[in-house]
């Protein structure tokens, strides 16, 4: 069993696990706590595909910034330590089955399709980019259109559109969601009667 | 179980039926917010094995990039809103948000 083989079965099995533990966990804490595993384990299979600058955004904002929030928000809104809301056990066994039957589904449909292999060209212009797992310099050719790891000898087109505009659509989007979720979380004071 | 595609993907289907279970069961609202976490996920595993093991490049990485911004905007309306449910019902338990009911 090579290295890589190993370290991926170690991590797909951690994360699996651990999001199986979010589902049967009863108290949020112990929810959040699983979440952190799963997430740190998700971002350590980005490294191991190749894809060091999504892990390392991963770890940021996913572990570092959206987990912290959910955590605050576990904080903000329990009314007492270990707040507990129960599922009741029908619910669990009848979500547990449903689910086994949706993932039985997805496995099934997964191996039933032939994913189409690389061409021999896009792998020598990919090969030398994504495999080295140094993807920060063509990530950010990718948003000014260069793709150096596309296939230039099929259409002779390596000037593509570029993600320039999506970026920019997506960075205003998260400003005005920052400060609409700013505005909607506000402390609101009471109007004072007046006796 | 080695490395390839079908290995990954497999990965990203656990994360997504556990999010969706996670979403269906969970009472907590702020459980549901972590089921959605896990969706977003699993999509995510899902972009980065096609990045590395077909042709599509880059693309995949750039548009789990993308995913990972737009959950964190999502997260921060979602726990606003959660808040907000908080200071008017004194409990986070969704199933007491019934007053949209028709």
């Amino acid at each position: 069993m090579s290295g890589e083989s190993f370290l991926f079965t170690v991590f797909a099995a951690a994360t699996c696990l651990s999001a199986v533990a979010v589902v049967f966990s009863q108290t949020v804490v112990r929810m959040a706590f699983w979440l952190i595993i799963a997430l740190g384990s998700t971002s350590a299979l980005f490294f191991l595909a190749n894809a060091d600058f999504v892990g390392a955004a991963q770890l940021l904002i996913y572990v570092g910034g959206t987990l912290v929030l959910l955590v605050f928000g576990v904080m903000l809104t329990a009314s007492g330590p270990y707040l507990k809301i129960a599922t009741s056990p029908g619910e669990i066994v009848l979500g547990g089955l449903v689910g086994l039957l949706f993932l039985f589904v997805v496995f099934a449909s997964l191996n039933g399709v032939e994913w189409r292999k690389p061409t021999a060209h896009s792998i020598e212009a990919g090969s030398q980019v994504v495999a080295a797992g140094n993807t920060l310099r063509p990530l950010g050719l990718s948003f000014l259109g260069s793709r150096p790891d596309k296939d230039s000898s099929t259409d002779g087109n390596v000037l593509t559109p570029g993600y320039l505009l999506p970026f920019e659509i997506v960075s205003v989007h998260l400003l005005v969601v920052l400060i609409g979720a700013a505005y909607l979380a506000r402390a609101k004071r009471r109007a004072v009667q007046p006796n | 179980m080695t490395a390839d595609l079908n290995s990954y993907l497999f990965v990203g289907a656990v994360l997504f039926v556990c999010g969706v279970i996670c979403m269906a069961t969970k009472r907590n609202g702020i459980g549901v917010l972590m089921g959605v976490e896990l969706v977003l996920n699993g999509a995510n595993v899902n972009f980065v094995a096609f990045s590395k093991y077909t042709d599509l490049g880059l693309d995949g990485q750039v548009i789990s990039l993308f995913v990972i911004v737009l959950a964190a905007a999502e997260a921060a309306v979602a726990l606003a809103i959660a808040l907000n449910f908080y200071n008017n019902y004194l409990s986070i338990d969704v199933d007491r948000a019934n007053k949209l009911k028709g």
